[in-house]
């Protein structure tokens, strides 16, 4: 096991950052922390740093426990935010002072900076300053200045934050190549879910300075732990329903809800791809407009607006979109397949409610 | 949003010109004004400065520097601008780095503090270290049973030049380092390097140029510093004059000729003051040029160098 975070909590003054958060990495991984701003992930990669010092509990990298071991010491690459290249060195010696600093003879120095160069697709550049590099350019050489001390760990902050959508998209697929290659235990930061979700093969969710799940992107987002994790990762149809005559309803939709009292407030979530449309307006139970079509590619997101002013959103294929002979504005007849109860009036959750729950075929065909 | 509300303007040239500039003779009026004033009252006493000191010829300008208590002025502002301009390096250095990089209690306090010099009248400076060191001050008998003498002697006048120039480099570097944060240090940190290393290789060169800046500025402020070294000093000729404190004393002493001719040793160390100030200007805002369009310059490479594989 690579590293271990034993009940790690960080107070700044009275703020609590990080509040007991367990947390195992295993050799290798590439594993992602996922959270709003200020929820302390980035605190949590400061402390395995060094940079920050834990208020209570441990950390262990390859089971030994660092927690008084200086940040120069520990070994660790780590890539910041805006990359904090030295400015008054170029790429060469950017790379090169790790090395340097480590008393590496010449020889070795000039061998192992070329090597990274090769591997970062840098060697035109290395006389460069870094205020002459694009940001791609400039992360990549944050990220061989960190490889070049050979560390045991990479942590990168927020890697892809300062860098154009379109180059993000690269830099992204390149890390995960990067790693396949070097299979260097590696944790980055994002607040990006999407970013999260398609570059790590495990995503640790924060929220308040609290670990909400871990899990591999599959699992959080089909079996999310809790409301925030339901809510945070992926797009959700969030309805405050009441219960009413064995009912949850909202607006005109409605819940099965047998044996709850009556007037009781439930939070009820579901994914746009559990929504069904049709043209036919008898097919399904419930009637809508479709408002607006937003084109994300392959996929389309579908706006519906129900007479009661409610909206829900929905997603399908390009090629469903276009059999069904859909267009903006049109009347449809929609239903609801699958759904969660988030939250619920004066009771916690029992656990089998955060699974999905199919929606009985009396709710959900037409009538 | 500036730039884009002046592409904006720019269009209908001939009508907006009339309401955005300042009619001509405004223009020629404020520009001739400020030619004047600065003629009047900066160009003509320093050429005043020369012609005075030359008045009664070459040989004379020669034989006023090569007095020997000039000589020895020259020499003991040397000095003094020797010990304050590396103490005051330092205390910049410490002072700059402690406010940019640490949170601490008192910080504005010390900010305050730091300008203290430059609000305070260079006498009333002099007169602080004489109320401390002097023979009735707080310290006063505690040196005297020790037979050390501060006040009306050398060590007098480099304190209170240490005073008067503490500001300089500090407030150059203030700046500089709160824009730099200290992200440079921390990944200096990470690579291995001892807080040692990381002030020589990170930090000093990422602010070199303004504390040249400030030592420039500080070296002139105390070679030329008057108020503070005249109250400490024991005016005694060949012994204890700078060269500021050997220019009243030759006016003073009707020797007009021989005054201006020190004077333009200062007048000069003003002028080479301030064209080494100009060309650091130059440095600094060339290289913030290049450092904006670094990102644009190296977007073709983005193409040409294809970013991933």
């Amino acid at each position: 096991m690579s590293i271990q975070l034993r009940n790690l909590t960080k107070r700044f003054g009275n703020v609590e950052a990080v509040s007991g958060v367990n947390l195992e990495v295993q050799d290798g991984e590439l594993l992602a922390l996922l959270g709003p701003s200020g929820c302390g992930k980035t605190t949590v990669l400061r402390m395995i740093a060094g940079l920050e010092e834990p208020t209570e509990g441990d950390i262990f990298i390859h089971g030994e426990r660092v927690n008084h071991v200086p940040v120069q010491r520990r070994n660790i690459g780590f890539v910041f935010q805006n990359y904090a290249l030295f400015k008054t060195m170029n790429v060469f010696d950017n790379i090169a002072f790790g090395l340097k600093v480590k008393k590496c003879k010449p020889a070795e120095q000039q061998r192992r900076v070329q090597e990274l160069l090769k591997l970062f697709d840098l060697e035109g550049l290395s006389q460069r300053y870094p205020h002459q590099l694009s940001g791609g350019q400039r992360q990549r050489v944050a990220i061989a200045r960190a490889l070049a001390i050979q560390p045991r760990v990479l942590l990168l902050d927020e890697p892809f934050g300062a860098v154009d959508a379109k180059i993000r998209q690269e830099l992204r697929e390149w890390l995960v190549h990067l790693h396949d290659e070097l299979n260097l235990t590696t944790i980055f930061v994002t607040h990006d879910q999407e970013e999260a979700m398609e570059v790590s093969r495990r995503i640790a969710i924060f929220s308040r300075g609290r670990l909400e799940q871990i899990g591999t992107p599959r699992e959080v987002y089909e079996q999310p732990a809790n409301e925030f994790v339901a809510r945070f990762v992926g797009v959700m149809n969030v309805l405050e329903t009441v219960v009413q005559n064995g009912v949850a309803r909202c607006g005109e939709l409605e819940f099965p809800a047998h044996g709850l009292d009556e007037g009781r407030a439930m939070r009820i979530g579901f994914r746009p791809y559990a929504v069904q449309i049709s043209p036919d307006l008898g097919q399904y139970r419930y009637r809508a407009v479709l408002r607006h079509t937003f084109f994300l590619g392959i996929m389309l997101r579908l706006e519906l607006e129900l007479p009661s002013g409610l909206t829900v959103r929905a997603r399908m294929t390009k090629e469903e979109y276009n059999a069904l002979g859909l267009h903006d504005n049109c009347e449809v007849s929609f239903q609801i397949k699958a759904y969660r109860i988030l939250a619920q009036e004066g009771a916690p959750l029992p656990p089998e409610t955060s699974q999905i729950i199919e929606m009985p075929p009396n709710l959900g065909e037409g009538i | 949003m500036a730039g884009y509300v002046k592409s904006q303007i720019q269009t209908p040239r001939r009508s907006l010109r009339r309401s955005t500039d300042e009619p001509a003779w405004v223009r020629w009026a404020l520009t001739a004004l400020a030619m004047a004033f600065a003629g009047v009252f900066l160009f003509l006493p320093l050429a005043n400065v020369f012609a005075q000191a030359l008045s009664l010829g070459w040989q004379y300008y020669q034989e006023s520097i090569a007095h020997p208590h000039t000589l020895a002025a020259i020499r003991l502002t040397l000095l003094i601008a020797a010990i304050c301009v590396p103490l005051n390096c330092l205390f910049g250095l410490a002072a700059a780095w402690a406010i940019a990089k640490f949170e601490f209690r008192g910080k504005s306090l010390l900010t305050a503090l730091i300008d203290l010099p430059f609000s305070v009248s260079p006498v009333v400076s002099g007169l602080m270290i004489v109320v401390l060191f002097g023979a009735q001050g707080f310290l006063g008998e505690w040196l005297r049973e020790r037979g050390i003498q501060i006040v009306f002697s050398i060590p007098g006048m480099v304190l209170a030049t240490v005073f008067v120039t503490f500001p300089f480099v500090a407030r150059e570097l203030i700046p500089l380092m709160q824009a730099a944060g200290s992200d440079q240090e921390q990944a200096a940190l990470t690579l291995g390097a001892s807080g040692w290393r990381t002030f020589w290789h990170v930090t000093l060169p990422s602010v070199k140029w303004g504390l040249l800046y400030g030592i420039i500025l500080c070296n002139a402020r105390a070679m030329g510093e008057f108020g503070a070294v005249s109250v400490v000093s024991s005016h005694i000729a060949g012994l204890t004059d700078t060269l500021p404190l050997r220019v009243e004393k030759l006016y003073n002493e009707y020797n007009a000729a021989g005054a201006f001719a020190v004077a333009s040793l200062l007048a000069l160390l003003a002028l080479a003051t301030l064209v080494i100030k100009t060309w650091l200007e130059w440095r600094v805002a060339r290289e913030e040029q290049l450092a904006q369009q670094g990102p644009m310059l190296s977007a073709g490479d983005i193409a040409g160098n294809s970013v991933e594989k």
